[in-house]
């Protein structure tokens, strides 16, 4: 902008000067620049200071014997074996449910689905179920798989709930995933004569892996931490024993009962030990909450840098 | 819709597709080299394999996104009908209008108000922090910062979102609580202002996102011809970017509110569970999630009314945050249809 002599006035003997308003309108620019940094490094503050709170606490207590050991009624003796074994097995069961029938919603929403009502329907549906409190998936699972069903406190039900927890994430990751795949793919995998199962499993579902893997990542990192659902369908805070092993050398090498065991998890661990009175606990409970951001944080990470790639070779 | 717009594979019977779905179409041009019509018309035998395989396959697709539905029918059933038991004892009337909360007691009172009280105010005081600031930063990432930070900051806002909430119960409790109680004397150890705060923090990536995302869908000839009449990149922001990107912004802040009444962990850990009417933020109060929690720890004998209470409150908490999201997809679809 240039300076603009001030304009003559004979009406008002008010003087615009503008200069003065260009140079007061660059000042509230700058003012608002710096409050717009403000509040970002703040908000980044928090993050780094609750990382560092984290490490404080409880890095000194991480060691292999707090790996290894199970809960104990004395601090220093408690470890999380039990808790870990349980959210790899809890994760394991909600990937294996949540990735196959959110990829397969998110394929019909996207590639099948006709403008109707019904539609419409399921799309609303989806939206709302993202914004449903994690807590309700809690008492669907109670009221539905445990007094319903007949199910017990389980691996399998922990893994199913979380499963439908996560099913709007990867159902959203998938589509936006084949939308981004041009229109051009579909009418040359037509040219060639394919149909529109072919061309979903042989050109599309393989352009959109990236996509789908970065929307499963953080569905997987949203499922890790959380511990409202699994509270309300029963999951015990003391576990002295493992879940039967899921690999056994006999035949058929492979044992399901491990999905029908009880079950405790990192993050029910870290609440019944952020609960306790004894200080020692507390540290115990930073411990874990240390190694639960550590998975969160890379499994992010690893979706960010994903998406990061996918973008750039776009 | 993709198929709406976009095209369908042909149904004529003029497909070039060899015998099996594993070879191309060069072999059989190769394999009949002087084809006829008839003779590169595909096996019928495959043509009708494939249409079952197709069929089924849509039918797959078909119902897993129709359990999305069955979710949310399983949801509704649940609570209600629970919530129908628990009113078969206690009346709505009471349960609305009473204003103590006491049902493990000898003479249970049931005034879910108590624990709303909780959760609104721990809500608000989340919507306190977050608006203000999650406004400036959406402003401030949409209209001020340039794409390399704007690279480097979203994904960190990420990471925020994606800190395990049961981690930011602890970070209330244990961390921020004493701090704070050094500043505001009458503080206590469980208090919904510091939970209230942390939820804040919480759910600001959140809201930064979405209205950044609804500011950022504001064409640029509009933000151009704001520059050309000499508005600043303020007024542009908050006369010309706000008002047009207005209902996506009220979404955002009412999806912040909806996640803020449904947080569980913080307030479960940091707010305590005396369930009593919320007006004092500096003294804890047990929330609707919270108070969930709580029963959910005990071992409830199934079918008793202390039980059945946890599905009226989940009912309600279903119902706030129902309406939130209700409201909230129907502003962002607006603003879509504007631009």
């Amino acid at each position: 902008m240039t300076d603009v002599p001030a304009p003559v006035s004979t009406l008002a003997p008010v003087k615009v000067d503008a200069a003065t308003l260009v140079r007061q309108a660059k000042r509230s620019d700058a003012r608002f620049e710096i409050i717009g940094l403000a509040v970002l490094t703040l908000s980044m503050a928090v993050l780094l200071l609750l990382i560092f709170d984290f490490m404080f606490d409880g890095l000194a207590r991480i060691n292999v014997d707090f790996l290894t050991n199970f809960p104990s009624r004395r601090p220093a003796d408690a470890g999380i074996l039990s808790a870990w074994v349980g959210t790899i097995m809890i994760m394991v069961t909600t990937a294996l449910l949540a990735v196959p029938l959110g990829v397969a919603a998110g394929v019909y929403l996207e590639e099948y689905a006709a403008k109707n009502f019904f539609t419409n329907v399921i799309e609303i549906n989806v939206t709302n179920l993202a914004g449903v409190p994690s807590i309700i998936y809690g008492l669907l699972a109670l009221g539905l798989f445990l007094q319903t069903f007949g199910m017990g406190q389980w691996v399998l039900v922990a893994g199913m709930t979380l499963a439908l927890l996560i099913l709007p994430i990867i159902i959203v990751a998938t589509r936006e995933a084949l939308r981004s795949i041009p229109l051009e793919t579909r009418e040359a995998a037509y040219g060639l004569g394919a149909d529109k199962w072919q061309t979903v499993r042989m050109y599309l579902l393989p352009a959109a892996r990236p996509g789908i893997l970065t929307g499963a990542i953080v569905g997987m990192s949203r499922a890790i931490g959380e511990t409202a659902p699994l509270i309300t369908i029963g999951a015990l805070t003391f576990i002295a024993f493992l879940p039967p092993s899921p690999i056994q050398p006999e035949f058929p090498f492979l044992n399901l009962d491990w999905l029908f065991s009880p079950f405790t998890a990192m993050p029910i661990q870290m609440f019944n030990w952020i609960s306790r009175p004894q200080a020692g606990f507390h540290i115990n409970a930073a411990a874990t909450g240390l190694i639960l951001l550590a998975m969160t944080l890379l499994m992010n990470g690893l979706a960010i840098w994903l998406r990061y790639r996918i973008r750039s070779r776009q | 819709m993709r198929t709406e717009g976009g095209i369908e594979p042909p149904s004529g019977f003029l497909r070039v597709t060899p015998g099996n779905d594993m070879s191309t179409a060069e072999d059989s041009v190769a394999l009949a080299p002087t084809a006829t019509l008839q003779s590169v018309r595909p096996d019928p035998s495959f043509l009708r394999r494939r249409r079952i395989v197709a069929f089924i396959m849509q039918a797959v697709l078909f119902l897993a996104a129709a359990l999305s539905v069955l979710v949310t029918v399983g949801i509704v059933y649940v609570l209600v009908s629970e919530s129908a038991k628990f009113f078969a004892h206690v009346s709505i009337f009471d349960f609305l209008f009473d204003t103590e909360w006491t049902p493990v007691f000898e003479n249970p009172r049931f005034g879910i108000i108590t624990l709303v009280s909780g959760t609104v105010v721990s809500s608000l005081i989340a919507l306190l922090v977050a608006i203000p600031l999650g406004t400036i930063l959406s402003i401030y990432l949409s209209e001020y910062a340039n794409s390399r930070l704007r690279e480097i900051v979203k994904p960190c806002l990420e990471l925020l979102a994606g800190i395990p909430t049961v981690a930011f119960g602890y970070f209330a409790l244990l961390f921020l609580t004493p701090i704070f109680q050094i500043f505001i004397p009458g503080l206590s150890g469980f208090n919904l202002l510091v939970p209230g705060i942390v939820m804040g923090v919480m759910i600001l990536p959140y809201i930064v996102s979405v209205s950044e995302d609804a500011m950022r869908a504001v064409p640029a000839n509009l933000r151009e011809g704001a520059y050309a009449l000499g508005f600043t990149k303020l007024q542009t922001a908050t006369r010309v970017i706000i008002p047009g990107a207005f209902s996506g912004v009220t979404a955002a802040y009412i999806l912040g509110m909806s996640r803020a009444v449904g947080e569980t962990m913080v307030v479960a850990i940091a707010a305590g569970q005396q369930a009593r009417i919320a007006y004092n933020p500096l003294e804890g109060a047990a929330t609707i999630t919270a108070y969930i929690v709580q029963m959910s720890l005990g071992d409830l004998p199934h079918g008793s009314l202390a039980y059945l209470t946890i599905f009226a409150a989940g009912l309600t908490l279903f119902l706030m945050t129902f309406t939130f999201n209700i409201v909230a997809f129907w502003l962002r679809r607006k603003y879509r249809e504007v631009y």
